[in-house]
């Protein structure tokens, strides 16, 4: 039995809208979509035109800075639109699904006998390579480095996240093959579980390392793993994938045929039925709120969870990365005096709203931002949910006046957005701290490399 | 609420660029954040925000100010009656302190909020909430006596040379509140010390019983040698003459509370002041070598601005120290320094107002070191693990 790691500075925001472990039924929509916004720093060239026929594995856009990786349809059918944003960003390149699901088959490889060019080669190929991302800077693996480990994170301490020992269940065959594959990349595989479920899927795995964590959000987000277990130096590079992703490469050696079926949950106080979805990668959201939403105005959609995802449209689409489809109260209503109401029903970790008299109240939150955008001025608020000895409020300020040196020494290469999203959430100044850290992040690349 | 809704949206464009009243946006939009918690939503990074902000912080410390305000309110009425030996209940008491008190936190608010308005329409900001607890500090700190245009003069030089030159609340170097009293003391200091100036009434001649004086603990323990008139329960309770808002310790301990449970305040600061304070004053009794070193540690603690600098003042996050381990060396330093500046510089027995100026300056150099002290934590890490 590996130690448990106890996880004490952090905050589990109890929203309403959370999933049983239920299925819901959806049919597959129509339109699918892959969004190069997805991934950090990728400049998405593409490969083929509107109205050109694909099959599931073929190559729709690879990366200008890394032609090796290449970007994928998921389904079969032909290429409908490449959605652009201002300067002909493109933001969605959006295949319309023949329902055939036909696949590229890009051979059976026995895990055993395989090397690792050949592995390499295969994940590019296949599209798979893109479920691969690094430490630091949390951007798609490089293709020429070899990483000091790979380290996955068996759960998700999100609001209202996926249990992964509900959606890993079934999957055992395939994920020991994917774990097999990702040894052939990196000589240490790295699993954290939650010490307060059953995690008997990541148990009876051979070949990892296992490390138990309990305490509250952000336990589960692999940059604080890392941090607890193997900190992250200057130089170090660490590949983090999650559990879905090791399924879908495991079953990609299996079968052959690349695997884009993903598990979703979807939830949060207005969705009438918050439950679990059988989809396939970059799908519609249309089914999954079809009936199902409380309101039918003014809410937000968001790809992912509500700390990190993105903000999607009604008919927008599900974001790579994201086992998630969170709704919540859009919240653009003005309100008489309301940073002096007594606020019983307001969410905050101060105790300055009487909320603190209901500890155990599940909140409906809404996106407003609850005031305006203030210079620095409370201190120490970062610290208390930021579980990893870094001054987040230090390296801020690093990075706000470009100082490299001093976003090296306070410890930027350990952190990705999702790892600070907590300090963003209590931050009474209101200031978008994912996006400065991620400025920092691109400068650093520019700049280092 | 709809209609006044209504009516601020009718009357928004105006205040808008290109509007008539086009001068006057930040002004419109301070009132209308106050008025409504505007219906910005998150667009890029978390979707859902804690519901603090910094009106809210601002709010709570102004409502941990309350009891030292009320009090000093009413001590100022008692104060005054008996100096002058009348008797008076407990209604013609508060009157006659709100009648002295009110108006300096008007002129205080006045002439802060004015200047706030303008810069933030200079710089085309919105307006910052700092003042709403600095407009309050200022006249706790202040005494009842004090003339009405000093009053507008230090809030003046605070809010432009203490923290509008520096960028506005968040940038500013030194607690505005404290620049404003030691603007005064220095620049008007047969005003802001003697025996007359702390109770109401005796600058402008009133009478004054026979053997009464009109000064604080901390004067008379300069001119007497001890503090034997004011007993240890009397300055803890807070019914001895002194600045408005800062003789009641136990008034300033429930705003502490209210600071420290909804988690507004430090309570790292307000300890570490105190434990500096008490170990400080413990050394100096057992030295004993002057009167003043023998004043009794735990009466040190309630007398003067002490317990009110240590609650409202050094925990000013601005000018605090910002690291968790800086907090404890700043509040330490501070409580020291103040007793230490009280029994060494009868001059000007109140030490709390020049050591947390002092600390405030040294504040970034603690951080510096605390911060230091992290890289090389991470550096080592690096070379153990190489």
């Amino acid at each position: 039995m590996s130690e448990v790691i106890k996880i004490k500075k952090g905050l589990d925001i109890r929203l309403k809208g959370k999933a049983d472990n239920v299925f819901g039924q959806a049919q597959l929509p129509d339109l699918f979509a892959i969004k190069p916004t997805d991934f950090q720093g990728v400049v998405p060239k593409m490969v083929i035109k509107e109205g050109e026929k694909v099959k599931a594995g073929s190559v729709l856009f690879y990366d200008k800075y890394q032609p090796d990786v290449k970007f994928v349809s998921p389904v079969s059918g032909e290429l409908k639109a490449v959605i652009r944003g201002e300067r002909r960003k493109i933001l969605e390149v959006v295949v319309q699904s023949d329902g055939q699901n036909e696949s590229l088959d890009f051979g059976i490889g026995d895990v055993a006998s395989i090397d690792r060019d050949a592995v390499v080669k295969k994940l590019l190929e296949a599209g798979a390579w893109p479920y691969l991302r690094q430490r630091p800077y949390d951007i798609i693996a490089r293709t020429g480095d070899t990483p000091k480990a790979i380290f996955i994170s068996g759960f998700d301490s999100a609001p209202l996240a996926p249990d992964y020992d509900f959606i890993m269940t079934g999957k055992e065959k395939e994920f020991q093959t994917g774990i097999d594959v990702l040894k052939k990349l990196g000589d240490q595989v790295h699993i954290g579980l939650n010490d307060d479920a059953a995690s008997k899927i990541y148990t009876n795995v051979s070949g990892v390392e296992t490390h138990r964590f309990k305490g509250p959000h952000p336990a589960g987000n692999v940059g604080i793993q890392i941090g607890h277990t193997m900190p992250m130096n200057k130089g170090d590079v660490i590949w983090t994938i999650r559990p879905q992703e090791v399924a879908a490469i495991g079953k990609l050696f299996v079968t052959g045929k690349p695997d884009f079926e993903r598990i979703i949950v979807v939830a949060g106080s207005e969705i009438k039925k918050p439950a679990y979805f059988r989809t396939i990668l970059g799908a519609a959201v249309t089914p999954f709120i079809k009936d199902n939403l409380n309101t039918a105005e003014n809410i937000r959609l968001i790809s992912g969870n509500v700390l990190t995802g993105s903000q999607i449209s009604d008919d927008g689409y599900l974001g790579f990365y994201h086992a998630q489809l969170t709704a919540i109260p859009e919240g653009d209503e003005y309100e008489f005096m309301g940073w002096a109401a007594p606020g019983f029903g307001k969410y905050s970790v101060s105790r300055s709203f009487f909320s603190w008299l209901n500890p155990k109240k599940e909140y409906r939150l809404n996106a407003n931002m609850h005031g305006g955008k203030r210079a620095i001025v409370v201190s120490g608020e970062y610290e208390k949910v930021l579980p990893m000895d870094i001054m987040a409020e230090q390296l801020f300020k690093a990075i706000l006046v470009e100082d490299i040196d001093k976003m090296e020494q306070l410890g930027i290469y350990e952190l990705a957005e999702e790892d600070i999203a907590l300090c963003e959430f209590v931050c009474t100044s209101k200031l978008n701290l994912q996006k400065i850290l991620r400025d920092g992040i691109d400068l650093m690349i520019k700049e280092l490399g | 609420m709809k209609a006044l809704r209504n009516y601020i949206d009718k009357i928004k464009p105006h205040f808008e660029k290109g509007g008539k009243f086009e001068k006057l946006h930040s002004t419109f939009d301070a009132f209308e954040t106050l008025l409504f918690v505007p219906n910005t939503t998150n667009k890029n990074g978390v979707h859902v925000r804690d519901a603090m902000d910094m009106k809210r912080t601002m709010a709570t410390v102004v409502l941990a100010l309350v009891p030292a305000l009320l009090f000093g309110i009413w001590n100022a009425g008692y104060q005054h009656f008996l100096a002058t030996g009348q008797e008076a209940d407990f209604w013609p008491m508060v009157l006659h302190g709100f009648l002295k008190v009110f108006p300096i936190v008007v002129v205080s608010y006045g002439t802060g909020l004015i200047i706030e308005f303008i810069f933030a329409q200079l710089r085309g900001h919105e307006v910052n909430e700092g003042f709403l607890v600095s407009g309050m500090l200022i006249p706790l700190v202040l005494p009842v006596d004090i003339p009405l245009w000093m009053v507008a003069v230090a809030t003046a030089f605070a809010v432009i040379i203490g923290k509008e030159v520096f960028g506005g609340t968040g940038m500013n170097i030194w607690n505005p509140a404290l620049l404003a009293r030691a603007f005064l003391f220095f620049a008007y200091p047969a005003h802001m010390s003697g025996d007359t100036i702390w109770i109401s009434g005796l600058t402008g001649g009133e009478g004054i019983v026979d053997g009464y004086s009109g000064a604080t603990a901390l004067g008379a323990a300069v001119t007497t040698g001890n503090v034997d008139k004011f007993s240890l329960m009397d300055s803890f309770l807070g019914f001895i003459p002194g600045s408005i808002g800062e003789t009641s310790t136990l008034a300033i301990l429930l705003g502490a509370i209210i600071l420290i449970y909804t988690g507004v305040g430090s309570w790292r600061i307000m300890l570490s002041v105190f434990a500096g304070g008490l170990l400080m004053a413990l050394g100096f009794n057992a030295i004993g070598s002057t009167p003043l070193m023998q004043i009794p540690a735990l009466h040190q603690l309630v007398l003067g601005g002490f317990a009110f600098g240590a609650v409202f003042m050094a925990t000013d996050p601005v000018s605090a120290t910002r690291t968790t381990r800086g907090k404890y060396i700043y509040g330490f330093l501070i409580g020291v320094l103040s007793i230490m500046i009280r029994v060494f510089n009868p001059a000007y027995p109140e030490g709390v107002m020049l050591a947390i100026l002092l600390m405030n300056t040294f504040a970034p150099l603690i951080d510096h070191f605390v911060v230091e002290g992290n890289i090389k934590r991470r550096l080592k890490r690096a070379s153990v693990n190489a």
